[in-house]
């Protein structure tokens, strides 16, 4: 099977039109057809622990949004929350396979996501904690989609211009995933007695990780501090319309960036790498 | 039966006249639409079908969907993930199909977790490992495609085009199946040993999709004379069994029978008989992941339900409010 | 259905879903989902309907508020359903106006 464009994006229209590169169509690598050299001047190795974490971020969350299979509290919801796995899933493989180029080793995706420890994975805390409720699940989304959003558009002009692409390019799909969780977090908010208390449980929760999605790392080259006040500013308006409170415990940095996880983390990779490791000679 | 000043002598012409109508549009090939005047039975068969036939997507999920956490690579990874969120697709297709008749989703899903309504046996076998996934995909939706796409011919316009959707998707299921069952089978030995098992377990179940024999099957004939279906469940049995023996031998697996061999005078293979007192065991409930299946689908439904009525009165407070502005 | 009460269930309404394939066509009839709002549906016809880029612009409506023509007078055969007591559906209004044969 040459065409592996198993999943378009739910960005419709544009994806065709913009496609500089031929994401996805590539048997094993998912940045075929693509000009994967790396640019003079950047440090290789600094690209490819920047392009880790985010990968780390995206295939942890998209491994938490496949538990919610057959689980979703509505068909149709099946289908959006496995829409955004699945993109999650897809910017995961391609900064991956940046990763492997960059840091000279030549590994493939599944070197990364399969034959890891926990300890070497570098996704911050806020992915790795259980799914919870839908409550949970929708606000840590709309979190985490609004502050990737905003790293995303500021690394479309960074200087690899692979790593620019991949930004581009899921800029649009967290726009949709924002837009989604932040429906439904007014949707909560706003609902019955009921749904308002688990969601301001929910944000109760949340709150104490924010704090390590501001935290500066030396390899993400972003200006923290406007990545902090749009997030807060977007959070913050989706919160009051639907009379939610954030509560102001922030104040954790996590570890996550330096392997430092919570107990959720080694349980997640167990499951993920169980086949993988079962049978390391084994070709899928 | 409001405004009818007719008596019931002539209302009884009437409706004969409306039947001959219908046997008339069924006779020249023509779909049946939604506000059509049709039979009772037809209506019930029909809804039955696509019912169960929704229903069978949904739980159909569980078998292949505990393996998405577990896929043992990124690429099968987002395969999987997309096909198991089409089979989602594929029975809201289908439940949509089975509303235009003026039934209600939320009635048969609570059919459905009642135990009230069927879904097809073959997911009440288990998926122990992932060799199942893609003996499931080539075998299971193997069978499926045989089934549906004569479906895309229905007479009821409706269903027919559901069956259209579902049977363009249902190509990349198979195919990625069989492309990840080659793989493996070039794999180790193993890895070999592990398809042939899961073929051994899931040939017999995938013969049993087709129903009944014809002889058995009570429900076969009117629903060809409704062109519901257009061939018996032995016909379509035959077409699944010819169209994978070769698939199989280019794969290089054993199909379990040993009465299989091809049949030069008819031109196709014979094959031996399911056990179908084990079929009747599944249908009736006492198969392998029967209670798991329902149970798994009840709890999404029921954790659920909060969800639900918190969007519903979100909505209804938004109406409120539009009501409330317009009238200021 | 002109119900004004406002819904509390766990049921959400029925939507119909209309897909333009690719400009310069017709947005077609696709098939119908349930939402709790518009919003909602649209986001819903998105991911069920065109997960694979099958169109450029969708439309939903509420089935209830859909007014369907009086079946084709050139086939009588039809003429009587909306007066049919089958659970039908509620979705397609009849004009009150049309005559009863």
């Amino acid at each position: 099977m040459h065409d592996d464009h198993v999943h378009p994006s739910p960005s419709g229209e544009h994806v065709e039109a913009d496609g500089q590169w031929a994401f996805g169509t590539g048997f094993e690598d998912p940045l075929y057809g693509a000009d994967t050299t790396v640019p003079d001047g950047i440090d290789g190795a600094e690209l490819a622990s920047c392009c880790v974490l985010l990968a780390d971020d995206a295939l942890i969350a998209a491994q938490r949004l496949a538990q919610w299979c057959t689980n979703a509290p509505e068909l149709e919801e099946e289908l959006a929350l496995a829409n955004i796995g699945l993109d999650l899933l897809g910017q995961a493989r391609h900064l991956y396979a940046r990763a492997g180029r960059a840091d000279g080793t030549g590994r493939g995706e599944d070197a990364y996501a399969y034959f890891r420890d926990p300890a070497e994975f570098r996704n911050v805390r806020l992915v790795e904690l259980p799914n919870g409720d839908y409550a949970f699940s929708v606000v840590r989304l709309l979190v985490f989609a609004t502050w990737r959003l905003e790293l995303f558009t500021r690394l479309t002009d960074t200087p690899d211009p692979v790593l620019a692409a991949i930004a581009s390019k899921s800029i649009k799909e967290l726009d949709y995933h924002r837009s989604y969780a932040a429906q439904w977090v007014v949707r909560l908010g706003d609902g019955t007695a009921e749904s308002r208390l688990r969601a301001q449980r929910a944000l109760d929760e949340v709150a104490p990780h924010l704090g390590e999605l501001f935290t500066p790392h030396e390899h993400l080259r972003v200006d923290v501090a406007s990545v902090r006040a749009e997030t807060t500013a977007i959070v913050s308006r989706v919160l009051d319309t639907a009379g939610l409170v954030l509560p102001i415990t922030e104040s954790a940095t996590g570890g996550g960036r330096d392997g430092l996880h919570t107990e959720h983390l080694p349980a997640l990779l167990a499951e993920l790498q169980s086949v993988a490791r079962a049978d390391p000679q084994a070709t899928w | 039966m409001t405004g009818f000043e007719t008596t019931s002598l002539e209302e009884s012409d009437f409706e004969l006249r409306l039947h001959e109508q219908f046997d008339d549009t069924i006779a020249r090939d023509q779909r049946i639409e939604p506000r059509d005047w049709m039979p009772d039975g037809y209506r019930r068969t029909l809804i039955r079908q696509i019912a169960q036939h929704a229903h069978s997507e949904i739980i159909g999920m569980q078998p292949e969907g505990e393996w998405i956490t577990r896929a043992p690579s990124l690429r099968r990874k987002a395969i999987l993930f997309a096909k198991v969120q089409d089979e989602a697709g594929h029975g809201l297709y289908l439940y949509s199909a089975a509303e235009t008749l003026g039934a209600d989703r939320a009635d048969l899903t609570q059919r459905l977790i009642d135990g009230r309504q069927k879904y097809s046996s073959i997911f009440n076998y288990p998926t122990p490992t992932f060799a199942d996934v893609g003996v499931i995909a080539w075998l299971v939706d193997g069978a499926a495609i045989c089934n549906q796409v004569p479906l895309c011919r229905s007479s009821f316009g409706p269903y027919a085009r559901a069956m259209v959707r579902v049977c363009k998707e249902e190509s990349f299921h198979q195919r990625q199946g069989y492309e990840l069952l080659s793989t493996m089978m070039r794999g180790t030995d193993h890895q070999r040993a592990t398809v042939q098992d899961a073929v051994d377990r899931w040939w017999w179940p995938s013969l049993m999709m087709f129903g009944p024999p014809d002889g058995d099957s009570p429900n076969s004939e009117q629903s060809m004379a409704w062109r519901i279906k257009r061939h018996t469940n032995d016909e379509l049995r035959q077409r699944f069994v010819d169209m994978t023996v070769p698939q199989a031998a280019a794969l290089g697996v054993t199909l379990p029978d040993p009465e299989l061999r091809w049949n030069e005078e008819r031109g196709r293979h014979d094959f031996g008989t399911p056990d179908w007192s084990e079929l009747h065991r599944v249908i009736t409930g006492d198969g392998p992941c029967n209670t798991e299946r329902v149970a798994r689908r009840r709890a999404a439904h029921e954790d659920g339900a909060w969800v639900r009525e918190a969007a519903s009165a979100h909505a209804a407070t938004q109406a409120a409010r539009a009501r409330e502005g317009a009238a200021a | 259905m002109t119900d004004a009460t406002p819904r509390t269930s766990a049921q959400w309404p029925l939507y119909e879903v209309f897909v333009r394939g690719k400009r310069g066509l017709n947005h077609v009839h696709v098939g119908s989902l349930h939402a709790a709002d518009e919003r909602m549906a649209l986001t819903h016809a998105r991911d069920l309907y065109t997960r694979r880029n099958e169109g450029v612009s969708i439309w939903v409506v509420r089935s209830d508020l859909i007014t369907a023509s009086t079946p084709d007078e050139r086939d009588p055969f039809f003429a009587p359903s909306g007066d049919k007591v089958y659970r039908h559906p509620t979705f397609y209004d009849i004009p009150a106006d049309v005559p009863h044969i």
